[in-house]
């Protein structure tokens, strides 16, 4: 796939007016910034206090008092699923920036350098995308122990050649245009080059790969979660609460139904937004899976 | 062609051999000693020592590699530290659950998917397009083990039509052992077909903008002759490359989706061993669904070159 991408010469207002007619990016945003205001309003008001057993209310059904109804100990569904949402965004967030951070220069790197460098880091790049990334996280997991924190790690290593990748092929495109040439002629070095010019060229198009990470980063969280190696009870988790939800699927089913429908709507609203900042920055871009 | 042919088998030979060397590697940086634990706790140091010795743990490292990677070569992986049986036993058992489980879930995802992006990228822009594609939108966001757990009570729970989990066996017949494996290969299976069903649509309308579809059009052609032989062809390499992906991202998938219908295949005893500490099962596992991967990639290398006539051509 041939990239090209341009910064758009309109002005911010420009950008602005496009991102107010795209449904896409509009309907995404209201997503995120619902999902984002809500893991927020956790920190500071839930229904219900998320760390309180209330036996006498166990399993109860949706109802007024309990929107979503509660589980097995009693504990208000929505408010679990509230503070999940802090949870799950914090892992996948700070599993991206690993991505990012180690990924990006990585790959602006191999492109800059070219020749043997690039084929030594592309190589060590296939190498890690032969590992399976959910059985790999499994066995990192498994061996440093289960918890939240192994679990961004472990998400985070294989969001590293996805970054390096996208930012190698979009950084190769961007290299032989001549205001690159002229920085070149001016005497700047490979690196300053990379810095100054090559990475705000890219940025539009790691931003896209980035929401595309950030919401394949809840799944994977949830997932790690759910056979308990992610995020360890009484922190409350959606892949967790879906692991309770299954053996009482038959008295309890609103147990699974609303904390899959958070990862569904969340991961929703990512993919949108980042479709909708694909589509505005540069009509022309495919977004990659 | 073969100059092509032998790059690729080059790179699949040094992916592999790499991956041997990560996986060996992080097993040799775990804590703990597995005679030790084969020994359990009253062991005296005489008999530990005799048991490493006769493991061959006490062999420099690099042999180890060797002795580890040869082994594997013969479809050695070892004995199990906590069956005592020989791993690749174990995993013959499990494969014949979890291979058709993958099987079946991407043959499943590849009926579905490729005539969904044929339908949406010929009625593009239009309403059957909008809603295949909203579904998509939808399909790609939904976690496989979530959506395993609602089939369930759906089909199993409510509608009683097949088993909520379990697995009677192939020697049950062939009939109940497939119907067990339905459930969960189509929840492996439809995530995976909207995520296919949309790299489908766009390649299919990159190519239909081409002037070989107008020419071909043009001298009257009906259009989905036109759409099955000129366009799909051609739209091919981006959907076999994902298919390929795929493959991984689902035996990876059977793992979780295999313990949520209580299925015996390799995910079970991943989870089994993690939990004993049995590594050399984990080990052993994680080196065959790897190599699994490469092959499979390498695969996909060699069927761009029938699909691109051009790339058998090119030195």
């Amino acid at each position: 796939m041939t990239l090209h991408i341009d910064i758009p010469d309109e002005n911010l207002a420009g950008i602005l007016a496009k991102a107010f007619k795209n449904r896409s990016f509009l309907a995404g945003f209201a997503i995120t910034a619902l999902v984002a205001a809500v893991a927020i309003l956790s920190f500071f008001w839930t229904p219900y206090d998320v760390t309180k057993l209330v036996i006498s209310d166990k399993t109860q059904a949706p109802s007024l008092a309990h929107w979503f109804g509660t589980d097995h100990f009693g504990r208000d569904i929505l408010s679990m699923i509230m503070v999940g949402a802090r949870n799950s965004i914090a892992v996948a967030l700070v599993a991206v920036g690993i991505g990012m951070g180690i990924g990006v220069p990585l790959g602006a790197f191999a492109a800059a350098r070219g020749g043997i460098v690039d084929d030594v880091l592309m190589r060590l790049n296939d190498l890690v995308f032969a590992f399976p990334a959910l059985l790999s996280a499994i066995m990192i997991t498994a061996i440093f122990g289960p918890g939240a924190f192994n679990a961004i790690i472990a998400i985070g290593i294989f969001n590293i050649p996805v970054f390096a990748r996208v930012a190698r092929a979009a950084a190769l495109a961007i290299w032989p245009r001549e205001f690159i040439l002229a920085a070149r002629a001016a005497g700047k070095s490979r690196t300053l080059i990379s810095i100054e010019h090559v990475l705000p060229n890219i940025a539009t198009l790691l931003l896209v790969q980035g929401t595309i990470q950030f919401a394949l980063g809840i799944l994977a969280e949830a997932g790690l979660s759910y056979v308990g190696l992610g995020t360890q009870p009484p922190m409350p988790s959606w892949g967790r609460m879906l692991f309770d939800a299954q053996t009482r699927m038959v008295v309890a089913p609103w147990m699974a139904i609303f904390p899959g429908m958070a990862i569904v709507i969340t991961v929703l609203g990512l993919n949108l937004l980042g479709d909708g900042i694909a589509d505005i920055l540069d009509p022309k871009s495919r977004r990659q899976r | 062609m073969t100059a092509y042919l032998l790059k690729r088998l080059v790179i699949a030979v040094v992916t592999l051999v790499l991956a041997s060397m990560v996986v060996f590697a992080v097993l040799e940086i775990i804590p703990g000693d597995p005679a030790r634990l084969m020994l359990g706790l009253n062991a005296s140091a005489d008999q530990i020592e005799l048991l490493r010795n006769q493991m061959g743990l006490n062999a420099p490292v690099m042999l180890r590699y060797l002795h580890w990677a040869g082994g594997l070569l013969s479809l050695d992986f070892g004995r199990s530290y906590t069956y005592s049986v020989p791993v690749i036993d174990l995993v013959r058992e499990r494969l014949v659950v979890s291979l058709p489980l993958a099987l079946m879930a991407l043959a499943l995802s590849t009926v579905i998917a490729i005539p969904v992006g044929l339908f949406s990228a010929s009625r593009r822009g239009r309403a059957g397009d909008t809603i295949a594609m909203g579904a998509a939108q939808l399909g790609v966001a939904v976690p496989n083990f979530w959506f395993a757990l609602m089939l369930i009570y759906l089909f199993a729970v409510w509608l009683r039509l097949v088993p909520g989990g379990g697995f009677p066996g192939w020697s049950a017949g062939v009939w109940p052992a497939l119907k067990s494996l339905l459930l969960p290969a189509v929840a492996l299976a439809l995530p995976q077909a909207a995520i296919l069903a949309r790299v489908t649509r766009s390649a299919l309308i990159e190519v239909l903008n081409e002037d070989y579809i107008r020419t071909a059009r043009a001298k009257g052609l009906p259009y989905r002759l036109v759409l099955w032989r000129h366009a799909l062809r051609n739209a091919m390499i981006p959907v076999v490359t994902i298919l390929g992906l795929q493959f991984a991202f689902l035996l990876a998938g059977t793992i979780i989706i295999e313990n949520v219908f209580y299925l015996p295949g390799l995910g079970r005893l991943v989870f089994q061993a993690i939990n004993q500490r049995d590594l050399i099962v984990v080990e052993s596992v994680v080196m065959l669904l790897v190599a699994a991967v490469i092959v499979v990639n390498f695969v996909v290398d060699l069927s761009y070159a029938v699909v691109d006539p051009r790339l058998r051509g090119r030195q």
